[in-house]
């Protein structure tokens, strides 16, 4: 029970849909943790849970301390949300926009210029919101979740709809946040998105939790094969088994291409072989298995279980 | 307390902003001036009781104007924020939905009064600029129709937020909103008169005349301010019926207030078991 937000067996239904199925699991403070699923997997869901919008229809969670949905508004003033596709009244402008929800959290009315600028909104910060792009509304929508120094960061698909420098800056903020002991939760409908930025990494399928822990430990759970490609002269060519040894999945491409998937513990092998003096290969690419990769092969894994 | 104030001064900015204060003050200014000056022609401005003959017009433009608008600010208050996502927000924040609803309540409220009390306001200025005079008991009565007037528009206010609250469309809240406005404004007196001329007087009783009466708002409002005082229902030609009234003032008064109080309870109720 150290964690700042606690989830326990919590099951959502709404109606037939169950949304989120038995998932437990704790969030520690100083850690960025990415929530990962296609549409529909229950992220969002999860976060509104955490927030109080809604109840559990079983199970427990316990958010800095509180149940979010009791009605105690304490801990949500240390709590940062920013939802998914985030919009504004169109008829405030950014810096009343900001200053409203100030008030909300009983943030003094002077740190709302500080915050605009951390998010690069000064030179709009009289406009009205509705002349705002979709990047500013975002950042509009980060900044109103970074007021009062949050302890717990929700943040529902932040990136989408930022370019890249943007993007950069982004995870400039949260991890300057995380670094300070906030816990930040993003979520995600792609692990590439992430970047490798998230220390620990949770992956739902439909409502369940398929995986957690960090990237490491995902790729070595996953085993998922590297992939080697070989340049190979015309003799070589002509007998892979010969000098490569007995391998098993290996497969010619463009002509004079040889792919092996070598996993994990016979990666070494199959490079000692292929660099051997003799061995008849020209040139080789080591390709570790991607981020996408991994992702697909936890969803496949559950589908199949199922 | 304080986060009902918030919410109610964002709501406030939000009217100022974009307009709606201006052009809800504009038309009533407009057509209470309007009123005030070719309703009397036929009277004459030698008429002793200039105030009491605006009173009886613009208590009889408010049946059909102040609901509307009250309508029509208070029918996207849930639904439209909850669409447009910005609810969702609002109530991640350390806030109660019974302060963001009451809060829009006072801002919607107090918009709605400003726009009534200065535009009604300007009338009754402009006829006491012109040297009419007016006596105490007029001025009494002047001050109770904005009032009650603004209780009216309260009352359709809280039905548009149960409105809002229960549908999942604005656009369903937007057509419920007009059909609420066209049968209390205008169907159930039609309604109403028809009864009493198929019934000629032998089934229904008065009492019960009165409970549907009070049953709309907008009659409760007609009622009160039409027959309030001896002056006023000499001009509204509703003298006959002050006199077989067997509702009091106050009668009227609390059923207004219950329009106003039963539905926002009832809608706080259902926002809050709503789901986002």
């Amino acid at each position: 029970m150290t964690g700042t937000v606690e989830i326990r067996n919590v099951v959502k239904r709404f109606g037939k849909v169950e949304a989120v199925r038995d998932v437990s699991f704790s969030l520690p403070e100083g850690e960025t943790v990415a929530l990962v699923g296609h549409n529909g997997a229950g992220k969002t869901t999860l976060m509104k849970l955490m927030l109080g919008l809604i109840r559990p229809t079983s199970g427990s969670i316990a958010v800095l301390g509180d149940d979010p949905a009791a009605g105690q508004f304490e801990a949500r003033r240390r709590l940062g949300y920013l939802p998914e596709s985030v919009s504004f009244n169109a008829a405030l402008t950014g810096h009343e926009t900001l200053a409203f929800y100030a008030r909300l959290k009983r943030e003094p009315n002077k740190s709302v210029p500080p915050l605009l600028e951390r998010v690069g909104l000064t030179h709009a910060a009289n406009r009205r919101v509705g002349t705002y792009s979709k990047g500013m509304r975002q950042r509009l929508g980060l900044a109103q979740a970074l007021l009062g120094e949050p302890r717990v960061l929700l943040l529902d698909e932040p990136t989408t709809g930022l370019d890249p420098a943007l993007r950069q800056s982004f995870y400039e903020i949260v991890e300057e946040l995380r670094g300070r002991g906030a816990t930040v939760l993003l979520s995600s409908h792609a692990l590439t998105e992430l970047e490798e930025r998230a220390g620990r990494v949770i992956i739902m399928n439909r409502g369940v939790k398929v995986a957690d822990g960090t990237l490491d430990e995902l790729r070595r759970i996953a085993r998922l094969p590297t992939r080697i490609r070989l340049k190979v002269t015309d003799v070589g060519l002509a007998n892979v088994p010969n000098w490569l040894g007995p391998v098993e999945g290996w497969r010619r491409i463009n002509g004079h291409m040889v792919e092996i998937d070598a996993s994990p513990e016979r990666k070494i092998e199959v490079l000692r072989r292929a660099t051997d003096e003799g061995a008849p290969v020209e040139d080789l690419d080591v390709v570790p298995p991607t981020l996408d990769e991994l992702y697909a092969h936890f969803l496949l894994s559950q589908e199949a279980t199922r | 307390m304080r986060n009902i104030l918030i919410v109610a001064r964002k709501e406030i900015q939000e009217g100022l902003r974009n307009r709606w204060v201006l052009a809800t003050t504009l038309l009533l200014a407009g057509l209470a001036l309007s009123l005030t000056f070719l309703g009397s022609a036929p009277t004459g401005t030698v008429g002793v009781r200039a105030l009491d003959v605006v009173v009886v017009s613009l208590s009889s433009l408010t049946i059909f104007l102040l609901p509307l608008i009250a309508l029509l600010i208070s029918h996207d208050a849930i639904v439209g924020e909850m669409e447009r996502g910005t609810m969702l927000l609002l109530l991640s924040y350390p806030v109660g939905r019974w302060q963001v609803l009451l809060g829009k309540f006072v801002g919607h409220l107090a918009i709605l009064a400003f726009a009534t009390l200065l535009g009604y306001g300007a009338a009754a200025g402009a006829l006491a600029a012109t040297g009419a005079e007016i006596d105490t008991e007029s001025w009494i009565a002047f001050a109770t129709m904005i009032g009650s007037s603004i209780l009216l528009g309260a009352a359709f206010i809280a039905v548009g937020y149960l409105v809002s609250a229960l549908v999942r469309e604005r656009g369903t809240a937007g057509g419920i909103a007009i059909g609420i406005w066209l049968v209390f404004v205008l169907i159930y007196d039609m309604a109403l008169l028809g009864l009493l001329v198929v019934d000629q007087g032998q089934i229904l009783s008065g009492s019960f005349l009165n409970a549907l009466l009070l049953l709309n708002p907008a009659d409760a409002y007609r009622l009160f301010n039409l027959t309030g005082s001896v002056g006023i229902s000499a001009f509204s030609g509703m003298a006959g019926v002050a006199q077989n009234a067997t509702l009091s003032p106050s009668a009227l008064l609390a059923a207004l207030a219950a329009w106003a109080l039963v539905p926002l309870a009832l809608a706080a109720l259902a926002f809050s078991r709503r789901e986002l």
